[in-house]
């Protein structure tokens, strides 16, 4: 019997970082007190009209570009149905001429994921539901926020080109840097500034596709894989016990893992769509595309590829590491400093491993001459992680001066010689026994040497002088 | 009051009265009359009096003031103002303080005008007669047996009636006109675009224009440019320069071309027909060209405005929840809550045209409804902008029939929707159009003759309005 | 009436949920009725062939209006909560939601 194949396709809702929400004034701005954020357009109220934010619509045409999709005349839509944090019980969204159709995206480990299309609507307010557990099952009441609601949003659905847990979660991973890069969105998932559906299904290869599930509200990549792996793996055990796959809305459980049912009512939605008339269509000029492209930030994958460029040999660990570099937006600081000199590999590495995008970050010269000062043997591993620490404090700081200042001494190879010879006469027997082929007492010697140095010797050094003497 | 919104806005500039007069004058006519006719959902007079005062201290310090100055003005209550009452006429709506002006009325305060209260019109302006206002109807105050029209029945009555010179209404399907013809009026529906809706209260948003009621063409001329204009507020609004609605006043006729229209007409009472041939020959002798013509085309409007309209409404009016304002009718769960409350907020007319709308959109319908009206909105469309090749102007009755009495139509939706078969080909066009009274039927009660023009040339209809009233009035 | 009715007792009762109304039952007959009459009465443009007419949604062919992402001011809070039928917390307050939203 053959394998069973999953079939994923996400659904990403992305909210824009717009200075204020899509079809008012009032600021877009998470966290604040509730209800503050709120005019007659976002809450609705009888007269109100809506007017297009052409910030919005910028990132849009940005997000649409940098997911290959063409850029289209398109009209918004309402889409009606009531529900108490959605103020005018319709939503303001493109429905059948979405800005953004037809794009792809690369992920780093080679394969492409279609999208289906990139459209723009509107967020709706926040509920809080009070009694039971906090959750909108057995609460007794709901308090409901209109800050977020009428917040900008561009939803990127994909194509189902996904089959695995762990490739939808890099596609979410690679969307996230794409839109991040481009300046659309925070993508802060844990604040829901990208919240992820995924419709989920099984097949034997070859097949038609099987009854799908979708998987609402995904708040992590974790949470996203997890859902995943459970939702194909409780697919299958249905198909394999004679039972049937319903298609359905379900919610995954993050403490139990599992995903669940959602009750909901069980009118058949019709959502009557038809075009919006209180606002015009909108058809962004050849003039106005081209210009957000000129503008457009270089994306994840040009970045990567620019980096892995700079380095000989390219492994999988490196790949990896060149993919943490671009993600934290570390790649500017690491290409300045590998043309300042600094060896490829080993600047990504330290990169990748010792410095927080969040935070202080050295100058490329400094950054530059640490990774230096390790590779020519000048410092050892742990000491250039120290200098680098130390930089901190003084970014433009002189590593050579910082090495002295921690009392990171230089040994020549005569003075290494010499306390090796110390400890070797110190410890024969030990030394026999290494010389016998005992590989462990290696270390012994290292602890030796460093502990008459006070820690002070190069480590790398140490060892290719203990194993030079081996006869 | 009989004097015109100019005349008086000239006498208070000019100190020969003031606005405090003007704005007492309002209240007691309304204190007088109104418990009958019912023109009124809600009068202010002390923030009448208050703005009444400011504008006659401001006159006195030789301040300029704005062109309607101390104007006492009645606003038709689908629009709003910042904590004042708006109810729409339904129940859902009872005791709602909107917290924000709309802009025309925010424009015409910046004029210096007056607002004296809000106005009664049908629940959410669906309706034909003001019957369906869930605070009672109005009166005609012409013959009190006989309906005002609607939806903006309360603004034509309150003008009228005297009370002021001047009020706003609007128009979706000829909620303007039809009660202008009704009382006497001249009722202006502009070009889609040219009026702000940013604070009208929504019924059908791609057919819906404020407008004003006023007893001469000049008024209505003077405050369309008011309240007129762009305004970014409302995205279907137009932003270019329109030609001068008071300039066009004077302008006359000569040499345009006017097309009598057999589909504005036939069907219309006989003494309704008369008198449209009387204003014809009224423009002819002014100079202009007669062209009889026919555009059946226009038949049809009846069916895609009823289809289309309340698809609008339905969505329009979903809002209507008991979440965040108005009524609510306390039920356990929201779902349950919002039936409760819509159920019992709303009246007849609103339930119908409500689930019309819906049923016009549904999953297998639309495109058999919705759609086709959609696409029959631009044949009409079409074959208007085929006959202003030949001619400037067209020429109708704003009604089939003079004012109705009360009940007449109320039991038989389709009969009341019948009486806009002429209104509404220019909402569905988004074309202006004007009616104009032109004498009156056997017992007295008032005919309109219906001029309409091309988009964005409500200029002509001021033009050829101004040559029927003075005709009217020699 | 020489054409059927074009809508059930059941279409209305459909229609009146999806617009969260209820209909005692004598409704449900009137407003069939009376909607059947008016859809009746649109048969004429039903039958119309308008194949080739682009659907119009708009009067004019506005396009592209769009405002400057520049923040104006909000409600003030106390004037947004002023209307509500109930608040609690500086929200708006609400009983049980039964469901996700569709
Ligand atoms: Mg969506
Ligand atoms: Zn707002």
């Amino acid at each position: 019997m053959s394998a069973w194949e999953t079939i994923i396709g996400l659904e990403v809702h992305c909210e824009l970082k717009t200075a204020t929400k899509l079809f008012c004034g009032c600021p877009n701005m998470f966290g604040d007190e509730p209800n503050t954020n709120c005019c007659p357009v976002c809450l609705g109220l009888p007269g109100s009209l809506p007017v297009l934010n052409k910030g919005a619509v910028e990132l849009a045409i940005r997000i649409g570009l940098a997911l290959n999709c063409t850029v289209a005349p398109s009209t918004f839509h309402r889409k009606n149905y009531f529900y108490p944090d959605m103020p005018k019980d319709y939503q303001i969204s493109q429905y059948d001429q979405p800005l953004n159709a037809g794009g792809w995206i690369d992920l780093p480990e080679g394969s492409r994921v279609g999208i289906t299309r990139a459209h723009m609507e509107e967020d709706t307010g926040k509920s809080t539901h009070l009694g039971g557990t906090g959750r909108i099952h057995g609460a007794d009441s709901s308090l409901i926020d209109y800050n977020r609601s009428g917040v900008p949003l561009v939803e990127i659905v994909s194509e189902p080109d996904m089959r695995s847990g762990v490739q939808a979660r890099a596609y979410v991973a690679e969307l996230r840097a794409i839109l991040v890069a481009v300046g659309a969105t925070d993508g802060r998932m844990e604040e829901g500034s990208m919240r992820v559906d995924a419709n989920v299904s099984v097949r034997k290869p070859g097949d038609p596709f099987g009854t799908r599930c979708e998987i609402k509200n995904l708040n992590s990549l974790r949470s996203l894989q997890r859902a995943i792996e459970y939702e194909a793996a409780r697919q299958i055990d249905l198909i394999e016990a004679g039972e049937r796959v319903v298609q359905e809305t379900r919610h995954f459980d993050e403490q139990t893992g599992r995903t669940g049912t959602m009750r909901s009512k069980e009118e058949a939605t019709d959502y009557r769509y038809f075009p919006e008339p209180d606002l015009v269509p909108l058809n962004p000029s050849r003039a106005w595309i081209d210009e957000i492209r000129s503008n457009l930030a270089p994306l994840p994958k040009a970045r990567r590829e620019h980096l892995l460029a700079a380095v000989g040999e390219v492994t999988p660990a490196l790949v990896d590491l060149v993919a943490t570099v671009v993600d934290r937006d570390l790649d500017t600081l690491v290409s300045a400093a590998i043309n300042a000199g600094a060896p490829a590999q080993l600047a990504i590495a330290r990169a990748a491993n010792e410095l927080d995008a969040d935070g202080v970050l050295p100058s490329p010269a400094s950054f530059a001459g640490t990774c230096q000062l390790e590779a020519s043997g000048r410092l050892s591993a742990t000491q250039a992680k120290q200098v680098l620490a130390a930089l901190l404090d003084e970014p433009h700081g002189d590593p050579a001066a910082i090495a002295d200042r921690l009392g990171f001494v230089a040994m020549d190879d005569g003075a290494l010689d010499t306390v090796l010879d110390a400890a070797i006469a110190d410890h024969p027997s030990e030394w026999q026994r290494y010389c016998d082929g005992d590989d462990k007492l290696a270390q012994f010697f290292v602890g030796k040497v460093m502990a008459a140095t006070k820690g002070k010797a190069n480590g790398k050094a140490v060892i290719a002088a203990i194993a030079a003497r081996r006869p | 009051m009989t004097t015109s919104a100019i005349s008086l806005a000239q006498a208070i500039a000019a100190r020969t009265t003031t606005a405090a007069a003007a704005t007492d004058a309002a209240l007691s006519a309304i204190t007088e009359r109104d418990g009958e006719l019912h023109a009124f959902l809600h009068v202010d007079a002390d923030a009448a009096r208050q703005a009444a005062s400011a504008i006659d201290a401001r006159i006195a310090a030789g301040e300029t003031v704005g062109p309607l100055a101390g104007v006492p003005v009645a606003i038709k209550d689908n629009l709003v103002m910042t904590g004042v009452p708006t109810t729409c006429g339904s129940k859902i709506l009872e005791g709602w303080r909107p917290p924000y002006t709309a802009t025309v009325v925010e424009r015409l305060i910046d004029a210096g005008a007056i607002p004296i209260g809000k106005t009664n019109l049908d629940e959410f302006a669906m309706g034909s007669s003001t019957e369906n206002s869930a605070y009672g109807p109005s009166r005609n105050p012409i013959d009190p047996t006989k309906v005002p029209g609607g939806s903006s029945g309360g603004s034509a009555v309150a003008v009228a009636a005297g009370y002021v010179p001047v009020s706003l209404g609007s128009d979706t399907g000829g909620s303007i006109r039809q009660p202008a013809a009704f009382c006497g009026l001249i009722g202006y529906k502009p070009t889609y675009g040219h009026i702000s809706r940013y604070g009208l209260v929504a019924f059908s948003s791609s057919l819906d224009q404020v407008g004003p009621f006023t007893t001469t063409v000049a008024d209505s001329a003077l405050v369309s440019e008011i309240i007129g204009g762009h305004d970014h507020r409302d995205s279907t609004s137009i932003d270019a320069p329109a030609p001068s609605l008071l300039e066009a006043c004077g302008r006359g006729v000569a040499g345009l071309r006017v097309g009598l229209c057999s589909d504005l007409l036939d069907g219309a009472d006989a003494v309704i027909v008369d008198r449209v041939r009387a204003a014809a020959a009224a423009l002819e002798a002014a100079g202009a060209t007669i062209v009889d013509l026919a555009i059946p085309e226009l038949r049809l409007g009846l069916s895609a405005y009823y289809l289309l309209a309340p698809a609008e409404a339905s969505s329009n009016l979903a809002r209507y929840d008991g979440v965040r304002f108005g009524l609510r009718e306390e039920r356990d769960d929201v779902a349950a809550m919002n039936v409760a409350t819509r159920t019992a907020g709303f009246g007849p007319e609103v339930k119908r045209r409500i689930m019309l709308g819906t049923y016009a959109l549904s999953a297998g319908y639309y495109d058999a409804y919705y759609g086709q009206a959609q696409k029959t909105r631009r044949l009409i469309t079409n074959a208007l902008d085929a006959a202003y090749q030949g001619v400037d102007l067209l020429l109708g009755a704003t009604t089939p029939t003079t004012a109705f009495g009360f009940g007449d139509k109320v039991a038989d939706p389709l009969s009341m929707y019948l009486s806009d078969l002429f209104t509404i080909p220019s909402n569905l066009a988004g074309h202006p159009a004007m009616s104009v009274p032109f004498g009156t039927d056997s017992a007295g009660l008032p005919i309109g003759v219906q001029l309409l023009a091309p988009g964005r040339r409500d200029d002509l209809l001021f033009a050829a309005g101004a040559v029927l009233e003075s005709e009217v009035s020699a | 009436m020489t054409n059927p009715n074009p809508l059930t007792e059941a279409d209305v009762i459909k229609v009146a949920s999806l617009a969260r109304l209820e209909l005692r039952p004598d409704e449900v007959a009137t407003f069939t009725e009376q909607l059947g009459s008016v859809l009746g009465h649109a048969q004429d443009i039903a039958a119309l062939n308008l194949e080739g007419l682009s659907p119009m949604a708009h009067p004019f062919d506005l396009e592209n209006v769009l405002r400057e992402d520049v923040v104006t001011p909000s409600l003030d809070r106390d004037a947004v909560l002023a209307a509500a039928p109930d608040a609690a917390e500086h929200r708006f307050r609400v009983g049980r939601i039964l469901g996700e939203a569709p």
